[in-house]
């Protein structure tokens, strides 16, 4: 006989699905653990037979618009689990094939994110939309990267105060680089998974730091970008915070970097709370004047997790040279670095085209290496130029072959170059290749960025 | 840290290749600037709190309404109507705004409340505005196909959500061709909507009566809705199957109602004979399950679109009562004789409810038999049923469409997605002539003037606005 406690029957007043449908969602539920007997049914008279038949107890209330769901389970608490099970088999019924040809794409974030699961959102955006194509993520939960720059910041802080209540992860805005398990998003290098996780306020920070990691055989499983303005007194880590909850959850992280410039000294003091909080240990590398360069923060962490520190790689050799830097950066806080490290008053310059000024209407020069090579051209022929500092950076997403146009420019400026090619032996341009081609042009061509600004310096006869 | 299984892309495509290039999934948006000035207003609305919850009560309440049909009766009773008072399609309107078909519907509804003898005086009557007020059907909750002239004497379907108790009403319907609700008010149109008062109406009422009085369950017109689109119905411009499911719910009832056999014959006759009939019953259904979601504060959800021949409106869950108005435009489809695009007047009537509750032109795909009417073909109905997809909040769990794997239908329309995508809710409409008592000119395709959409965006960011600041 069987225990009427363990018998559910409920109507579902206008719920409707055709009787081939239930039958599938019949079987699957009756496979569920703890279901001893499942029918799940339009309540026509036919269907009410086989139900009564089958020992259940129907209400008389029913109606053919009505759909029974009954269950008979060897365990009355195994009901929410086989009424999860029904909805979830009602589900997967309806669940609709992809990839079929006609299908239009997607006309947003929303209707992109409800056609795939478990997807990450990246949107590059135009400013003024990247709010809204963001907000979907949000809504629907999932990680969002915003590659977007221009995102006023009254919008950021709206943005990552609806992704903590819902427990989201917003990588930006102004976000260039992030590796999320091993995936690169934006402008990432190719890095084996390893001990260090990172949270970067920076993207060529970030870059920089997983190309010394590399060469020192330290892999990094994720590097999540926050946005340059995370840290800052209105927005006060909020992603700096979820990053480092993500990377502290996760048990192959054994250390964490933070990548910043100085943040403002309330919230500096939040992030060090919160982190002294954390399991996992935090490295900060912040980054300003008269503090580590990225290079010694990368050394820092090395010796932290026991490792040997490397000697850089320098290959090429460029000659001295007289009058001061100029430095052509498409990385921002590569620019910064070498301008920190060489300071400005031997009349020495330094440009980010990466900068709002020369992106605006064309694509990033890490994309698009035009602006610079025409700058290139004009600073070699400048009297005053004593050394022309560079960088190119590799990874995903950057030009495939930025040598490839480099290398000729590079030909004849009759002044001497150095280059930080910032990348990985697994990135798609191969480092080797571009290094060999750019040294083959001259060219003394150094991983670290600082060093690369340090021997500048020496070749001018300004290092102190 | 697990590896995203795949990644949307939105923006550059150069990003979604750098994924690809990993070996991972991108699913591309094909994203297009916003209409024209919203940037601004739509991440305002994006940012307002109360606007992630309060869609998902509006669209929960609207798809947890189920409508039964409870009672039929004159306006006068239901709605206390009095002689003089008209209601009419669309937002508010006066005569001199009027279109030649809702003056048609006017006149013709004057004649039959005897406020006139002939239908032609009454035009001096409306232009003296003496004794005569017009107000939409939408502010005594009531939808009207077409024109939607209501007047007391004009018996209503009543429909009642079970859970609540709220009601909505709708006028009978009177079949195609030369009838009121199309602007005509010929000696025939009078004829038949006095047949309709003194038959079909109260013939109707016993019969709704009598199921209750017998206690049986009252005719589910949300069920018979979630019937019908499973058997090429979209309950716009085809409702033929439902017609016939009510037509079966109620027979029995007429049949033994007592009354003359020849008017039930008659009456059998006319409701069988009218593809339309039920599409009185659809709309009031999807009155009452969108006025669930009125009022929810911060909700970007649209709760009614309707036309008075002049004007487009809509009203939004999170803006109150406001109208939203634009002018209405022309149908794009085919005509009836000798009829041509200069004959039509533009959109009219309450009937976008149906739109606006996610069938009609948002099902169209499961109405394969009529995208010819509407001259569209089959695969353009399956591409609009998805298209609305993309300015929908939601999917109808009840209401399926089975050539699409019984996904539900698009429901919920969102201003701000609208905006987003420029995405125009798509509309299957009968076409009126233009001229008052002409009558039906032919069935066609329309859509919102789209400014009514950042109309209502500006008014949803103010408010969103207002409730941000201390």
């Amino acid at each position: 006989m069987t225990n009427p406690l363990s018998d559910h029957v409920e109507l579902r007043p206008g719920a409707y699905a055709d009787s081939v449908t239930l039958l599938q969602v019949s079987r699957a539920v009756q496979g569920l653990d703890g279901v001893l007997a499942a029918q799940v049914a339009m309540a026509t008279a036919l269907n009410l037979e086989v139900l009564t038949e089958m020992g259940f107890d129907i209400p008389t209330e029913a109606t053919t618009n009505d759909m029974v769901v009954a269950l008979r389970l060897s365990d009355a608490d195994a009901l929410v689990a086989a009424l999860t099970g029904v909805d979830q088999a009602l589900r997967d019924a309806n669940r609709r094939p992809e990839g079929a040809g006609e299908i239009a794409p997607p006309r947003s974030t929303r209707s992109a994110l409800r056609r795939t699961s478990e997807a990450v959102a990246v949107v590059s955006v135009p400013g003024p939309s990247a709010l809204v194509e963001a907000m979907d993520a949000v809504d629907a939960g999932r990680d969002v990267m915003v590659f977007s720059d221009n995102v006023p910041l009254e919008q950021e802080v709206a943005l990552k105060r609806a992704a903590a209540e819902r427990g989201v992860l917003v990588m930006g805005p102004d976000c260039g680089t992030a590796v999320v398990g091993g995936l690169g998003l934006g402008f990432a290098n190719v890095v084996s998974p390893g001990p260090v996780g990172i949270v970067a306020a920076s993207g060529t920070g970030c870059q920089q730091l997983l190309a010394l990691l590399d060469h020192a055989g330290v892999g990094v499983t994720s590097a999540y970008g926050v946005g340059g303005r995370d840290l800052s007194s209105e927005v006060r880590g909020a992603s700096t915070r979820e990053a480092l909850r993500r990377l502290d959850e996760d048990a192959s992280v054994e250390l964490i970097v933070l990548i910043s410039k100085p943040p403002a000294p309330e919230v500096a003091a939040e992030i060090e709370e919160y982190a002294a909080g954390l399991a996992t240990p935090v490295e900060f590398a912040l980054l300003g004047d008269g503090r580590p360069d990225l290079t010694a923060a990368a050394e820092s962490v090395l010796r932290r997790l026991g490792r040997d520190v490397p000697a850089w790689p320098v290959v090429g050799s460029a000659t001295a040279g007289t009058g001061a830097i100029r430095g052509l950066f498409v990385g921002g806080t590569l620019k910064s670095e070498a301008q920190l490290i060489a300071g400005t008053e031997g009349g020495h310059t330094f440009v980010d085209f990466g900068d709002d000024e020369y992106t605006s209407g064309r694509a990033h020069p890490m994309i698009d290496p035009s602006l610079r090579l025409e700058h290139l051209a004009r600073a070699a022929s400048d009297e005053s130029t004593g050394v022309l500092l560079l960088d190119v950076v590799l990874g995903h997403g950057a030009e495939p072959d930025p040598a490839a146009q480099l290398a000729p420019a590079l030909d004849g400026v009759g002044k001497p170059v150095v280059i930080a090619v910032v990348g990985t032996d697994g990135d798609p341009q191969g480092r080797d290749r571009q290094v060999a081609a750019l040294v083959a042009a001259g060219a003394e061509v150094h991983l670290s960025n600082a060093g690369a600004t340090r021997r500048a310096l020496e070749l001018i006869g300004a290092l102190s | 840290v697990s590896t995203p299984a795949s990644v949307v892309n939105v923006g550059a495509d150069l990003l979604a290749d750098a994924i690809a290039d990993q070996a991972t999934a991108v699913t591309r948006v094909d994203w297009r600037p916003p209409m024209t000035g919203t940037e601004d207003d739509l991440a305002t609305v994006a940012a307002d709190p109360l606007r992630r919850t309060a869609n998902e009560r509006a669209l929960a309440a609207m798809l947890d309404v189920t409508a039964t049909l409870v009672d039929v009766a004159p306006a006068s009773e239901l709605l206390g109507l009095e002689p003089g008072q008209f209601l009419h399609a669309g937002p508010p309107i006066t005569w001199d705004r009027a279109s030649g078909p809702l003056r048609g519907g006017l006149m013709a509804g004057a004649a039959l409340e005897g406020l006139v003898d002939d239908p032609e005086d009454a035009a001096a009557l409306f232009e003296s505005g003496s004794n005569v007020s017009l107000e939409p059907c939408h502010h005594r909750s009531t939808v009207g196909p077409m024109a939607g002239v209501v007047t007391p004497s004009m018996w209503m379907f009543v429909l009642e959500d079970a859970a609540t108790g709220r009601r909505t009403y709708c006028s009978l319907n009177e079949g195609l061709g030369k009838v009121l609700r199309y602007g005509a008010y010929g000696p025939e149109v009078l004829t038949r909507l006095r047949w309709m008062r003194d038959v079909l109406g109260p013939l109707l009422q016993r019969a709704v009566r009598a199921r209750l009085d017998s206690a049986q369950d009252p005719v589910d017109v949300t069920g018979i809705l979630t019937q019908m689109l499973q058997m090429g119905d979209e309950a716009h411009n085809r409702n033929r199957a439902g017609t016939l499911m009510l037509l079966r719910d109620l027979s029995p009832a007429m049949v033994t109602s007592g009354m003359d056999a020849s008017d039930i014959a008659e009456s059998l006759r006319f409701i069988g004979g009218n593809d339309h009939f039920f599409l009185n019953l659809a709309m009031p259904a999807c009155k009452l399950a969108l006025d669930a979601a009125r009022g929810i504060e911060g909700s970007t959800m649209v709760v009614a679109m309707a036309r008075n021949g002049t004007d487009f409106g809509i009203q939004v869950a999170g803006t109150g009562d406001e109208w939203f108005t634009g002018p209405a435009q022309l149908a794009d489809g085919l005509f009836l004789g000798s009829y041509g695009p200069d004959d039509a007047n533009p959109d009219i009537g309450d009937s976008a409810i149906t739109e606006t509750a996610g069938i009609g032109g948002f099902a169209m795909a499961t109405a394969p038999a009529i995208v010819r009417l509407v001259g569209g073909s089959v695969p353009d109905a399956l591409a609009t049923t998805r298209r609305m997809h993309e300015i929908t909040l939601g999917e109808n769990p009840r209401w399926t469409v089975p050539v699409l794997e019984f996904q539900g239908t698009p429901t919920g329309i969102d201003v701000s997605m609208v905006c987003r995508t420029g995405i125009l809710p798509q509309i299957n409409t009968g076409m009126a002539g233009k001229v008052a008592g002409v009558g039906q000119v032919g069935a066609g395709l329309v859509t919102p003037p789209a400014e009514i959409f950042p109309q209502a965006l500006s008014r949803l960011a103010a408010l969103a606005a207002s409730r941000a600041r201390p």
